[in-house]
């Protein structure tokens, strides 16, 4: 089983004499760079950018449920993101997500609750004990990485707030700012994005509310400061920058189902077998991979959700 | 302002030659990046893309002579509408050849799937076939052989492959139309550009 926890301690920290001389070490680098280019030796692209940074969380358990898979590299998790907020490129929401302001965040809980109320993201990040799972993330594009999430069990935080007995969804809804987020300019998408699960899926111990990805702060592109995974469905059923969860009687109408309904249904069930209209789901290709891999039911999760859609047509599950 | 004719002799001899690079040039590109790993995170879909992109963007340009001719009187562009438009060809061809080979790892029972029941690949692979034949016929010997008119005839299949590979792309993206539609708009003025030149011949037939 592959684990992975944050391996920094305090003696790590570059020394303060080296950080403040970082500049000539720059220098240094771009005319050992220029040097090179001239020698016409290739460079590795945006050197730098391929290990983990930001602020490191303190997590209290590693879970592989990937299988034991290796995650994908933070290079990759980090620069190839569909945060159509942004924009509608893979790339860009790398570079247009810094714009994002994560402090303060407020998470608003509402509907059909008996504690509804605001809770500031600090709050959360204190709430419960972190954990890292590392989960498959599968895209319904086809394709798909394995990633190693910081955060809680949402059930956690649900149980705490008392839904009422009329609570059957949870409705989540991501940041309307186009002031922030460029991509909310135009109408690509209806904007805020929402998207919803039943209440017996947001209780599911899988269904992850996370905050941080490769044991640090989670970077804005991946859905900073607070987003939702749920790892047996499609990755645009898990809502980024989350700023409302409201618990409700009727099935919430959910972005990518308003947008081709015959495309994007309410469920999102990773499934081989029920094809995208458009392109074949019956394999994947991890990023990394240079052949496509076979596709599994429920993301390989169907031990521990299959039961939820017992007695359900599975054809209606995408 | 439309560009100065190259004259001299120097200028017609390497006109051709310069383009034929210039071509080359984003194949070339696309060799660098995956040699110097600029292709990103999924560099399997971003050679197809690109691929795709090479392909209808040439197509467009390989439309701009014969309209920048009769409009606004540039001739010396037409010496270069074959060599653009066998570049479209080729780099559609690529792009189809990379989904069977690289995309799909000869993965025949997806892609016969694919091409028979999924209108938006059947609409790429349509699109090529279209130009196949204008590559084929791309020759002087061609047009000799049909005849300037008829083979003039066999040629506006170029506009219809376009409208093909408009929907391929429509089709390709999710939610943003911008890039498919910008391309829409492209070919439409393409083809009302034509359509003064259509009227006169019909008249004068």
């Amino acid at each position: 089983m592959t684990r992975w926890k944050p391996d920094l301690r305090d003696a790590d920290t570059t020394p303060e004499a080296l950080y403040l001389r970082r500049r000539d070490f720059l220098r240094l680098g771009a005319a050992g760079a220029i040097g090179a280019a001239a020698a016409g030796i290739p460079l590795p692209a945006s050197a730098g950018a391929d290990d983990p940074a930001g602020e490191v969380l303190q997590t209290a358990a590693t879970v592989n449920q990937a299988g034991g898979e290796k995650p994908t590299s933070w290079k990759s998790v980090t620069t190839y993101n569909n945060f159509y907020e942004f924009a509608t490129t893979k790339e860009d929401p790398a570079h247009l997500a810094g714009a994002l302001k994560t402090r303060p965040w407020t998470l608003a809980i509402e509907g059909e609750v008996k504690k509804p109320q605001l809770i500031g993201i600090d709050d959360i990040l204190r709430m419960f004990p972190l954990q890292e799972r590392i989960y498959r993330f599968r895209c319904v594009e086809a394709w798909s990485m394995v990633v190693p999430w910081v955060g809680f069990p949402l059930g956690e935080l649900i149980r705490r707030l008392e839904p009422t007995s009329k609570a059957r969804y949870v409705l989540f809804q991501t940041l309307l700012d186009p002031a922030q987020m460029p991509g909310q300019r135009s109408r690509s998408l209806e904007w805020p994005y929402t998207e919803g699960l039943r209440m017996d899926e947001a209780m599911n111990p899988l269904t992850f509310l996370t905050v941080g990805l490769y044991g640090r702060v989670l970077p804005n592109q991946n859905g900073a400061p607070v987003r939702v995974v749920i790892p047996w469905k499609y990755g645009f059923k898990g809502p980024k920058s989350i700023v409302r969860m409201r618990f409700v009687e009727e099935q919430p109408k959910t972005t990518w189902w308003r947008m081709a309904p015959g495309e994007y249904g309410f469920y999102g069930n990773v499934n081989p077998a029920v094809d995208h209209p458009r392109w074949s789901q019956a394999k994947e290709r991890r990023l990394g991979d240079f052949l496509r891999r076979e596709t599994l039911p429920f993301n390989g999760y169907a031990a521990e959700v299959a039961g939820l859609y017992a007695g359900m047509d599975p054809r209606k599950l995408y | 302002m439309a560009p100065l004719p190259p004259k001299s002799r120097t200028a017609q001899r390497w006109i051709k030659p310069v383009a034929i690079s210039a071509l080359l040039l984003p194949l070339a590109k696309i060799g660098w990046d995956a040699f110097a790993g600029g292709l990103g995170a999924n560099p399997v879909e971003a050679v197809q893309n690109r691929l795709g992109f090479w392909a209808i963007t040439l197509l467009a340009v390989s439309l701009v002579p014969t309209p920048a001719k009769e409009l606004l009187g540039v001739g010396w562009l037409q010496r270069l509408r074959r060599v653009l438009g066998v570049t479209a060809f080729a780099y559609a061809l690529l792009h189809f050849l990379f989904y069977v080979g690289v995309d799909k790892f000869f993965d025949w029972r997806t892609i016969s799937t694919d091409l028979t029941k999924r209108p938006f690949i059947m609409v790429g692979f349509a699109a090529l076939l279209c130009l196949t034949p204008l590559a084929i016929t791309s020759t002087d010997g061609w047009v000799k052989r049909l005849g300037f008119k008829a083979w003039k005839r066999i040629h506006r299949f170029a506009y219809l492959a376009a409208a093909l590979a408009v929907v391929h792309f429509v089709w390709r993206v999710k939610a943003d139309l911008r890039r498919p539609l910008l391309f829409a708009a492209i070919f439409l003025v393409l083809l009302a550009a034509r359509l003064p030149g259509w009227v006169r011949a019909a008249r004068r037939r």
